[in-house]
């Protein structure tokens, strides 16, 4: 055996052995490399230590950089991290630290190895094991190993001491007990009188105030006084971000710091310091004015600066900045926007944000000009930041910025057309948005939607086609605005469609069927007024407005049917000449209609278009385009031509036939085709609008609907039907109730339970699932608003509650400034403004809640969380608490009298901040500070002596505090 | 945890050290290296030396053939970062003579320990270079 052992030794490769080849291999990285691993595999089960220990150690260089799975090798090394041999020692230590995490099962068998290296009188082995630790330590190990931690952090040497501070943050994480036993060693590191030591207890603390500030609030004074006096960068860096977590949590704390922030920005020659400095003020220091203005000019200083690390971090600084301090941005806008086009992305990312923030109602188009050239000139992935972020801009709160929302839509459809531009679906989104809450704006989205449509060139881009989509559908939803529906039709029918996805074409398909029905309808009431000229003076106004009121004309032309017959005997109905006659009047009357109807401009222009011939022509065309589309295999297309294809048929003789037809079928036939014309164009020309999130639950519920609150018997009916389903109706159903304020007695239903509850639920599931099928409940305002009317924004259920939002909305159109040009309607709705987050709070953790405990003094039994740890009595807890301190005294002398002298200042502050925490309530918030400003004058003053009592005395108060209740201690 | 990891690739875009803070599988560290690397490697000398990349921030610097790239937390310091980027180089520069990609190759071990002196939990507990080449010097006597 022991021959063997040496044999294999002799002959093992080591790991340079392994570099070398692998360097020079013939036979290909993989190949060369799965033949050393199956060396490995072998020399790793070796009974011999060197054998194993150089396999480990090649093990580890696979796996760290060639990322080879070692977790076979666990158990080797547990075995070789037992070798009295240091350097076999690290090399396991080094592998386990690489390898093992906290699933790994064997890391159970190392806890005692683990705690011999840690007592270990080698200093280098106590090294590795804590080197080890923090990276691998887990619950289990974390809670075994606080002793030997314990003891380490009072070590003689530095080389451990710093190392086992290091490793606290770790089992601090794992085990946030060890923080009892731990905390105030780990705090006395703070005075050290090693350089090396306080930096790294500043360097833990925070990370650990990082996560959780408020925990560290009573140590603030230590670390002041590491902030005035270190001359160590490092250290420096790392107490301004305690300070920049602390400083927003007590504002006296803030206007202390101030002082010395800004002297060590005057002083610093070290740029990284300097810069944490910028930092600490434009975060946390914001409300000082004169720090605010120091660090302003040291940004531009690092602006201009040719170092582009500097510059960017600049930028960012200002971009902190510009939330609260606007100017600093406006100052320095020249640079800002030259940066534009700096040569480093993250530059022109970092100044576009800073673009973005500079956006108000004043400048938005001034800024969209700007950039637009930009993006015209960068490189696609930044043009598209660009268009993005100008996207995102534009349509916050509701397009709130806009004024002009005609210049915003032919920005839209300018953008479409830069040559990267890949936004088409926020583009689509917010075209649509706007069609339906501007209604004043659609004329102009016709316009721009028409110039989309008839470019070729944009159909060839797949990144917009989801935009061409929604500019088909809004010019066949508003084709009313249209200069010129046959082009419309043209563009909607050209040949270069095929290269829109199906979902898209269908869109393209069904517009095409509505700017169809518009132009036949327009003839059709042409060919009604042009026979019937004692009613011309009603109808041309009315063209137009068909949407609103359309009895007037449809009755008219029907009633006067009969008329046409006379033009026909006169003329032989010929078109022309019916068309100039219609051209001379709406000349006469056009002049009043149009100022007085804005949109009939665009229909009166129309008149002379819609002629017998062009239609003729149109249907023709339809037809042509339309026939090839029924051999479509998607559905939704094959579908939408039939409708058109049905449709043309239906009409189609009526129409073409018309001029030359006989009376008597004329008079049949055409009324037919004119009222099936009809019937459509008012089902399309129906206004759509936007519809709230929470549309639904203001539907009330009708009379005598008796929903059940116990689902269990759905079941029994669903049977197969899959769960969630189920799940998602039985949430639904108590809100809705509450919404209505509906409550249902459940006894009222005795004598037909069963059927009706069955059949309302599965009704409403139904609903739910198929809502789109549904035919809009009773009262549609609640549905949906229509376009420009405010006051059925708001349910109609509450009176008061409308009164309320519309004083509202009043209240804030008035604090916009005043425009040139008004600003159109946006329809608003409830659920627009329902999106802001409340922002949830952090969930105190289990580490913070310990060292709160640990730092106001008191010493519960491990295990106890937060909340019973304050339900102790008062009186035992004073006790633990003096003789914490007394043990304190022991080792430390000056940090202690401290302590000793303000536990109760500490602890009810604390407890404010902890009650601000969970109430929130910002009308508190001033009283609270004020009193915490008073906590902190009394810590600050030192005059223990007397406040002693005073201080004591609130203890007991603190402790009701404390308990989960949560009392208001301080009314 | 300030810094999460610590990886050295040389202009082929070879890592030829890696140190992580926090444990990622294999799988993750597969998936992350390379693309931070290709990040890093493709930004061109006059660009700054931060890359944002998921949740990290990478701070990276490039000596000769050498990249050393530093993934840290959002809110460290970067500006100190490099500094740090720049003692490590120091600090194998003293030990090595002129440290160059081969060192590194073959003392892998070394410069893990140099790193394990300097940096642990992802906190800097050592910035003297003397102190931190100690225990090595004294191992390297032992040996």
């Amino acid at each position: 055996m022991a021959g063997s052992s040496l044999m294999e030794n002799l002959f093992q490769r080591t790991l340079e052995d392994l570099i070398k080849g692998l360097r020079l291999q013939l036979i290909g990285e993989s190949a060369f490399l799965s033949k050393a691993l199956d060396e490995i595999r072998r020399e790793v089960k070796s009974t011999d230590a060197d054998t194993k220990a150089n396999a480990l150690h090649k093990l580890t260089y696979l796996s760290s950089l060639y990322f080879y799975d070692m977790s076979f090798a666990a158990f080797h090394v547990v075995e070789l991290l037992s070798s009295t041999r240091f350097s076999h020692k690290k090399i396991a230590y080094h592998a386990a630290a690489h390898s093992f995490s906290d699933d790994t099962p064997v890391l159970v068998l190392i806890t005692n190895q683990l705690r011999k290296d840690l007592t270990s009188t080698n200093e280098f082995e106590v090294s590795l094991a804590l080197e080890c630790l923090s990276r691998i330590a887990t619950v289990d190990l974390a809670r075994d190993l606080t002793p030997e931690i314990f003891t380490l952090l009072g070590s003689s040497k530095v080389f451990v001491q710093k190392k086992a501070i290091a490793v606290l943050l770790r089992v601090f994480d794992k085990y946030p007990d060890a923080v009892r036993v731990c905390f105030k060693r780990f705090v006395e590191n703070l005075e050290s009188p090693d350089s090396q030591i306080v930096s790294v207890a500043v360097g833990v603390f925070c990370e650990l105030a990082l996560r959780e500030p408020r925990s560290y609030l009573p140590l603030a004074p230590e670390f002041y006084k590491i902030l005035v006096d270190s001359k160590n960068n490092w250290v420096l860096i790392k107490v301004l971000k305690i300070f920049a977590k602390l400083a927003p949590l007590e504002p006296r704390l803030a206007k202390r710091v101030v002082e010395p922030v800004c002297d060590h920005i005057r002083r610093t020659g070290a740029k990284s310091l300097l810069f944490e400095c910028i930092r600490t003020v434009v975060t946390s220091l914001s409300d000082y004015e004169s720090a605010v203005k120091v660090v302003v000019v040291k940004i531009r200083e690092m602006l201009v600066d040719d170092d582009p690390n500097l510059k960017y971090l600049a930028l960012q600084a200002l971009s902190v900045v510009a939330t609260k301090h606007l100017w600093a941005v406006l100052e320095n806008k020249e640079v800002v926007i030259k940066s534009l086009s700096d040569v480093d992305s993250n530059i022109k990312l970092e100044s576009l944000r800073l673009v973005m923030a500079m956006v108000s109602e004043n400048n938005v188009a001034e800024i969209c000009r700007v950039l637009v050239n930009y993006a015209l000139k960068s490189d696609p992935e930044f043009c598209n930041e660009i268009l993005g972020s100008i996207l995102s801009t534009c349509c916050s709160d509701v397009y709130e910025i806009i004024v002009d929302f005609d210049w915003y839509v032919s920005l839209l459809g300018e953008m479409s057309r830069i040559l990267h531009c890949q936004q088409g679906e926020e583009i689509e989104k917010q075209l649509i948005d706007i069609g339906m809450r501007v209604k004043d704006v659609r004329p102009e989205l016709v316009r721009v939607s028409r110039d989309l449509l008839i470019d070729p060139a944009l159909l060839g881009n797949p990144f917009l086609h989801r935009m061409l989509s929604a500019a088909a559908w809004l010019s066949g939803q508003y084709v009313e605005f249209s200069v010129n529906p046959f082009e419309l039709m043209e563009a909607l029918l050209q040949p270069r469609t095929t290269l829109l996805p199906p979902s898209i074409r269908a869109v393209y398909v069904q517009s095409a069927l509505k700017v169809f029905i518009f132009c036949l309808n327009a003839y059709l009431l042409q060919r009604g007024n042009a026979a019937s000229s004692s009613t011309f003076d009603r109808v041309v106004p009315d063209v137009p407005g068909l949407v609103s009121e359309r009895d007037g004309p449809e009755s008219s032309s029907l009633a006067s049917c009969d008329a046409p017959v006379h033009c026909k005997q006169d003329e032989g109905f010929n078109p022309r000449v019916f068309d100039q006659s219609f051209e001379g009047l709406s000349v006469e009357h056009g002049g009043e209609e149009t100022a007085t109807l804005g949109q009939a401009s665009a229909s009166s222009s129309l008149k002379d278009s819609f002629t017998h011939e062009s239609i003729v022509n149109l249907l023709n065309r339809v037809e042509l385009a339309v026939v090839p589309l029924t051999g479509s295999y998607d559905v939704e297309i094959l579908e939408r031509a039939r409708n058109i294809l049905c449709f043309t048929e239906l009409i189609k003789r009526d129409l073409l036939d018309s001029p030359v037809q006989k009376e008597e079928s004329l008079e049949r036939e055409g009324v037919q085709a004119s009222q099936i014309i009809k019937l459509m164009h008012d089902a399309f020309s129906n206004d759509l609008g936007p519809v709230s999130v929470s549309a639904q639950e203001r539907v009330p519920v009708p009379d005598g609907l008796v929903l059940a609150e116990n689902l269990e018997d759905l079941e029994t009916i669903f049977g197969d039907v899959q769960l969630p389903s189920l799940n998602s109706f039985s949430l639904g159903s108590p809100q809705y109730e509450e919404r209505a304020g509906f409550s249902i007695p459940i006894h009222e239903s005795k004598e037909e339970p069963v059927p009706s509850s069955e059949s309302t639920s599965l009704l409403a599931e139904h609903r739910k699932q198929h809502g789109l099928y549904y035919l809009p409940s009773a009262n549609k305002e609640d549905d949906y608003p229509p376009a420009n009317d405010t006051k059925l924004q708001a349910g109609t259920n509450d009176d008061d509650g409308d009164l309320v939002k519309l004083t509202e909305q009043l209240l804030l159109s008035k604090k916009k400034p005043n425009h040139a040009k008004p600003r159109p309607v946006v329809v608003k709705l409830d659920g627009d403004q329902a999106t802001i987050a409340t922002n949830p709070r952090p969930k105190e953790d289990l580490l913070s809640g310990t060292v709160r405990d640990v730092l106001l003094g008191s010493d519960t039994n491990p295990t106890s969380s937060q909340g019973q740890a304050s339900t102790k009595s008062s009186s035992k807890r004073k006790g633990k608490e003096k003789l914490n301190v007394d043990s304190a005294k022991e080792n430390l002398g000056g940090v202690e009298k401290h302590d000793q002298g303000n536990p109760g200042s500490r602890k009810s502050k604390h407890h404010s901040h902890g009650k601000g925490r969970r109430h929130g309530s910002p009308g508190k918030k001033g009283a609270e500070t004020e009193e915490n400003g008073q906590k902190l004058k009394q810590k600050s003053s030192r005059t223990h002596s007397k406040h002693k009592a005073r201080q004591r005395a609130e203890v007991p108060l603190n402790v009701v505090a404390q308990s989960p209740v949560i009392p208001d201690f301080l009314l | 945890m300030g810094i999460r990891f610590i990886l050295m690739v040389n202009k082929q875009g070879q890592t030829r050290l890696a140190q992580y803070y926090e444990y990622l599988t294999l799988e993750e560290r597969r998936a992350l290296e390379p693309e931070i690397v290709r990040k890093c490697l493709a930004r061109a000398e006059q660009q700054c030396s931060f890359v944002e990349h998921r949740n990290y921030k990478i701070v990276y610097r490039r000596y000769a053939s050498l990249f050393f790239l530093v993934g840290v937390d959002n809110d460290e310091n970067e500006l100190a970062i490099l500094e740090f980027i720049h003692l490590l180089v120091e600090t194998m520069d003293r030990h090595f003579g002129n440290v160059c990609e081969l060192d590194i190759m073959f003392h892998l071990e070394k410069a893990h320990f140099m790193l394990e002196e300097m940096v642990m939990n992802g906190c800097i507990v050592e910035t003297n270079k003397s102190s931190i080449l100690a225990p090595i010097q004294l191992m390297d006597k032992m040996n």
